[in-house]
C-alpha cells in the first residue's frame, strides 16, 4: 500500500492531507495549532511517522511541535534558540549595525538518516541543530561567524535562513541560503562555511557580483545528483554543476524569471519546476494566469503548464517553501498559494487539480510518500 | 492561592482548561507568579516573557483589578486581591493585527 501525506503550513494553522496512491480523494485534517503561523512542517525521511512543525506568532513567540504518529497528535518540543556567544550585529535596512535577534524558525530540515536530528533555519539568519528530537537546540555558529556576517542585510521578509540542503552522499556537506546574504556551504558538518555565490548577478545590490548579499529565494537538489543545484533567485533562475562553487543562468524563455519556489522531479533529475511571478513589486503571476513552468532539459527551455490552473484573474503568490514533489511512479507535484489553494498534479505537472481551495494563506507545502 | 487566567492559545499549549491556580511562598509578584507558572508548565517558557532576559514579550499585557500592571516592575507586589486569590491575574494578548 502506498500513499501520500501533504503537510501544509498556513498563516493560521497546519493541515495534513492524505490520500492513497491514486491521489484522487483527499482526507483533510486540521487546523492543527489553529490561529498560529506555521511557517514550515516536515517529516523525517528516516521515520515517516515523525513530523516536526514550526509554530509561531507575534504574541507568544516560537514553539516547535513534534508528532510521532504522522500528525494525528503533537507534543511541544524545545523552543530555546539562543545564539552562541555574543550575538554581534548585522546590517539593518538603513545600513546601521543591528543586533542579531531571534524572531522565528522559517525552515525545519530533518536529518536524512536519524529521526532525532533536525536542523532549523531561523530569522535573524542562523542555523541550529537538535540531536534529541527537537528538545535542545544549539547554533552551528560557524555560519554566522563567517567574516561577512556583519554585512548581511535583511530582505523585505526579514533576514531569514530559509533553505537547508543536506547531501545524501556526503554527511559533512550542508548548503544553506539566506535572504539577503546568499548561499553558504559547509563541508565539515557545519563547523566552517564559505560563500557559494560565484556567478550570481544581482542588480539590486551595490556590487552586482559581490561575494555575498544576493537575495536567493530557494535552492533545490535531486538526491541522485547532489552536485547539481537549481536556484530561484530574486530575479534569475540559476544552476550549479559543482555543488555551488559556480552558478550560471538558466532562465531561458521564462516569461519572467522572478519567483520563489523551485523543485526537481522525483525521478528525472533534469526536470525542474518554477512558478514565474511578475516582479518583485507585484507578487502575482503575469497576466493573471497561474502557470507552473517545467524544464525537461535542466533549464533554459521551459514550457508552461496550465491545465487545471486558473488562467484569468488570478493574483495569488506561491511562496518559497510552498512546492514539493512525491516519489510515486508517476511523480506528483504540489504547490500552495497565498489564496489558500493547494494544487496537485499526479502526472508530473501535465494537469492540476485543487485538493483544497479555501485554506488560510499557504506558507509551506511538504510531501511524504508513504509505504 | 494565586489565580491566573491565560489566553486561549496558551491554555492550549499548557493543556489546561479555565483558570490556573498557583501556590506561592512569599509575597506575590509578577516574577514569582511567572516563575511558578513556567515551572508548572514548561511549555509556556518563552511565550509570556523572554527566556533569557525575562522581559515581558511586547504584545503581552498583565491586568488585574481593572488595572494595567504590565509596566509595573516585575518584583513589585501584586494587589492584595490577587495575592489572596480574590481576583485573578489576567495574562492577555494585546489587541493587535486584523
Amino acid at each position: 500500500m502506498t500513499g501520500v501525506r501533504v503537510l501544509v503550513g498556513t498563516r493560521k494553522g497546519a493541515f495534513v492531507l492524505t490520500s492513497d496512491g491514486s491521489r484522487a480523494q483527499w482526507d483533510v485534517s486540521g487546523p492543527h495549532f489553529g490561529g498560529w503561523e506555521i511557517y514550515h512542517l516536515k517529516g523525517s525521511p528516516a521515520d515517516q511517522a515523525r513530523l516536526y512543525a514550526s509554530q509561531s506568532n507575534g504574541w507568544f513567540g516560537q514553539q516547535i511541535q513534534r508528532s510521532d504518529d504522522g500528525g494525528k497528535t503533537w507534543e511541544p518540543a524545545g523552543n530555546k534558540f539562543d545564539y552562541d556567544g555574543v550575538p554581534g550585529t548585522h546590517q539593518w535596512y538603513d545600513g546601521t549595525p543591528h543586533p542579531w535577534e531571534f524572531a522565528r524558525v522559517w525552515h525545519l530540515e530533518p536529518s536524512l538518516t536519524d529521526p532525532d536530528t533536525i536542523y532549523a533555519g531561523v530569522e535573524d539568519a542562523a542555523l541550529f541543530r537538535s540531536i534529541d528530537g527537537g528538545q535542545e537546540w544549539h547554533e552551528l555558529a560557524g555560519l554566522r561567524g563567517h567574516g561577512s556576517g556583519p554585512s548581511w542585510q535583511p530582505g523585505a521578509g526579514g533576514m531569514c535562513l530559509h533553505t537547508i540542503v543536506l547531501d545524501p552522499d556526503d554527511p559533512g556537506r550542508i548548503l544553506v541560503a539566506i535572504s539577503a546574504a546568499g548561499v553558504f556551504r559547509s563541508d565539515d558538518a557545519g563547523r566552517t562555511w564559505r560563500a557559494a555565490n560565484r556567478g550570481l548577478h544581482s542588480e539590486g545590490i551595490p556590487d552586482p557580483d559581490a561575494e555575498v548579499g544576493h537575495c536567493v529565494h530557494r535552492v533545490a537538489m535531486h538526491p541522485s545528483r547532489p552536485g547539481v543545484l537549481f536556484m530561484q533567485k530574486h530575479w534569475d533562475v540559476m544552476r550549479s554543476d559543482d555543488g555551488g562553487d559556480s552558478w550560471r543562468e538558466i532562465s531561458g524563455n521564462l516569461p519572467t524569471d522572478f519567483g520563489f519556489p523551485i523543485d526537481v522531479h522525483a525521478h528525472e533529475p533534469d526536470t525542474i519546476y518554477v512558478v514565474p511571478i511578475k516582479s518583485d513589486s507585484e507578487h502575482y503571476p503575469p497576466d493573471g494566469k497561474l502557470r507552473v513552468y517545467r524544464s525537461r532539459t535542466g533549464g533554459d527551455e521551459w514550457e508552461p503548464l496550465t491545465k487545471g490552473l486558473p488562467q484569468s484573474n488570478c493574483y495569488v503568490n506561491v511562496l518559497r517553501d510552498a512546492m514539493a514533489v512525491d516519489a510515486l511512479d508517476s511523480c506528483g507535484v504540489y504547490f500552495g498559494t497565498t489564496g489558500g489553494q493547494v494544487y496537485a498534479s499526479s502526472d508530473a505537472g501535465d494537469s492540476w487539480t485543487p485538493i483544497v481551495r479555501d485554506l488560510p494563506a499557504v506558507l509551506s507545502v511538504e510531501v511524504q510518500t508513504l509505504s | 492561592m494565586i489565580r491566573v487566567v491565560l489566553p486561549a492559545h496558551l491554555r492550549a499549549l499548557a493543556g489546561v482548561d479555565g483558570e490556573v491556580e498557583l501556590a506561592l511562598t512569599g509575597r506575590a509578584t509578577q516574577r514569582l507568579v511567572l516563575d511558578e507558572l513556567e515551572e508548572r508548565y514548561p511549555t509556556l517558557r518563552g511565550t509570556i516573557r523572554d527566556r533569557s532576559t525575562k522581559q515581558r514579550r511586547p504584545f503581552i499585557r498583565f491586568f488585574a483589578c481593572e488595572i494595567d500592571l504590565s509596566h509595573q516592575p516585575p518584583d513589585a507586589p501584586l494587589p492584595d486581591a490577587v495575592a489572596t486569590g480574590a481576583q485573578p491575574l489576567l495574562v492577555v494578548g494585546a489587541m493587535a493585527g486584523g
